[in-house]
């Protein structure tokens, strides 16, 4: 049976992990190799990165944080930031990264993922969408959640596996930040609108709502940042926990 | 010393990676002659069976690979190519080991690609020694190949069962990443370099 996926995310800016991250016994928090490293410790099944970095150098910088992660990690990962063309997923590809996301460079050139899914194959590529509310209507959000479009979500979603998309990253911006628990209902319209993995992210707080995601939608992996970096939910408790509830998971 | 098939399919740095964790060298075959420098041989491989295969067959390394009489491990697509055909790009493979490599069908209520980490079903075999039934690996794939009780040496179960590693005398292929797989797939990585000549 295939279990679901617990994924830590980091945000790395200028190759380093940023957003206070407080481990017992971390001997540089900043480290992405070290974070990584104790994430796959704890039974993390899957690491997402997420690139902030706005400077020039970026990618130079990516590519090397890249490959440290690889060297090092024996888990999966995905890089995901600034991505806009063929080369530089082909860099991060070369550097260790198991899949890439994308997300506004698609909205704006849905072309991006067929023509990356042919390359690389579609396990290679990851279309991340945020979401929020506008009207009583879920409508795609661009720049980090900045800008809203007119395209409805659940259509982009659709339209993005079509072109070749291996999996959906879906964040609820009304959701993020929150701790209240992930958006179920979208989530669970979205896995049976789509016949390819989805990622729950955006609002988890306490176990109960890992719980949650994973018996009343059909999402296959959920993902956090907070509540992984200041331990308050330890990953094997969080296992266990959703073990007892007969959601399989590796132990 | 382990010889990596380098025929341009896809990204061998995580491969490398862990061989090197492990403590075990490595070389690249790029010509027939690279073959005699090594005691073990690993087939990587993802993306497109059958661009994989053209590839390889572009190396001119096919002939020489079925010969081998080492040990030789094909990783996802790299096993899929042991195999005589793939649905994907209708692609006539090396035919070392008889079985047919399908797609995943969408009518099971599963999605594709299989993506994540898999329990597995191990028979007695030194690839999977000191590896716990039932482990789990991880697989990124959205074609198979065919269960089959003759070749297969561990049986994944995804809509339906399926080839999770196989092996026919010399060869042997896994269909998850070991190189992915944590602690686990490190162990098989270094059984393989293990088996006997």
């Amino acid at each position: 049976m295939l279990s679901k996926r617990i994924i830590p995310c980091l945000d790395v800016k200028d190759g380093r992990t940023v957003k206070g991250v407080n481990f017992v016994d971390l001997k540089d928090a900043g480290d992405p190799v070290e974070l990584a490293w104790q994430y796959a410790q704890q039974g993390a099944d899957e690491l997402v990165f997420l690139d902030i970095t706005a400077t020039n150098e970026r990618r130079k910088t990516m590519i090397e944080m890249v490959k440290s992660v690889a060297r090092q990690l024996n888990i999966p990962f995905t890089i995901g930031g600034g991505i806009t063309a063929i080369a530089d997923a082909e860099a991060l590809l070369n550097a260790g990264a198991d899949k890439i996301s994308i997300n506004s460079a698609a909205v704006k050139n849905p072309q991006l993922i067929a023509d990356l899914a042919k390359v690389f194959g579609v396990q290679f590529v990851v279309v991340a969408v945020d979401t929020k509310l506008i009207a009583g209507r879920n409508m795609v959000h661009l720049n980090g959640g900045r800008l809203t479009t007119e395209i409805e979500t659940e259509h982009w979603i659709k339209q993005a596996e079509e072109y070749g998309a291996g999996e959906i990253l879906l964040t609820s911006m009304d959701h993020d930040g929150t701790k209240q628990g992930f958006d179920c209902n979208l989530l669970d319209k979205i896995s049976k609108l789509i016949n390819i993995p989805v990622i729950a992210s955006g609002g988890a707080g306490k176990i109960e709502h890992f719980t949650e995601v994973f018996s009343t939608t059909g999402v296959d992996a959920a993902l956090a940042a907070s509540v992984f970096h200041f331990g308050e939910i330890p990953i094997p408790i969080l296992k266990n926990e959703l073990n007892k509830h007969n959601i399989p998971v590796r132990l | 010393m382990i010889g990596i098939v380098n025929y341009g399919a896809g990204n061998i740095f995580s491969l490398e990676s862990a061989l090197s964790r492990i403590g075990l060298s490595y070389g690249m075959i790029n010509t027939v002659e690279d073959f005699d420098l090594y005691s073990h041989i690993i087939i990587p491989g993802v993306g497109h069976a059958g661009a994989a295969m053209e590839k390889l067959n572009n190396t001119g390394l096919v002939e020489a690979i079925r010969q081998l009489k080492k040990p030789v491990l094909g990783i996802c697509v790299g096993m899929q190519l042991l195999t005589s055909h793939s649905e994907e790009g209708d692609a006539r493979l090396t035919d070392i080991v008889p079985l047919e490599t399908k797609l995943f069908d969408r009518n099971l209520g599963i999605k594709v690609p299989h993506m994540g980490w898999n329990n597995i079903e191990i028979k007695n075999n030194l690839l999977f020694e000191g590896v716990e039934n039932q482990t789990q690996f991880y697989f990124v794939h959205s074609y198979f190949i065919e269960y089959n009780a003759i070749f297969e040496i561990a049986t994944a179960d995804y809509g339906l069962p399926f080839s999770a590693a196989i092996q026919k005398d010399n060869f042997y292929g896994v269909q998850f990443h070991p190189e992915k797989s944590g602690a686990a797939g490190e162990r098989l990585l270094m059984n393989f370099s293990n088996l006997k000549q």
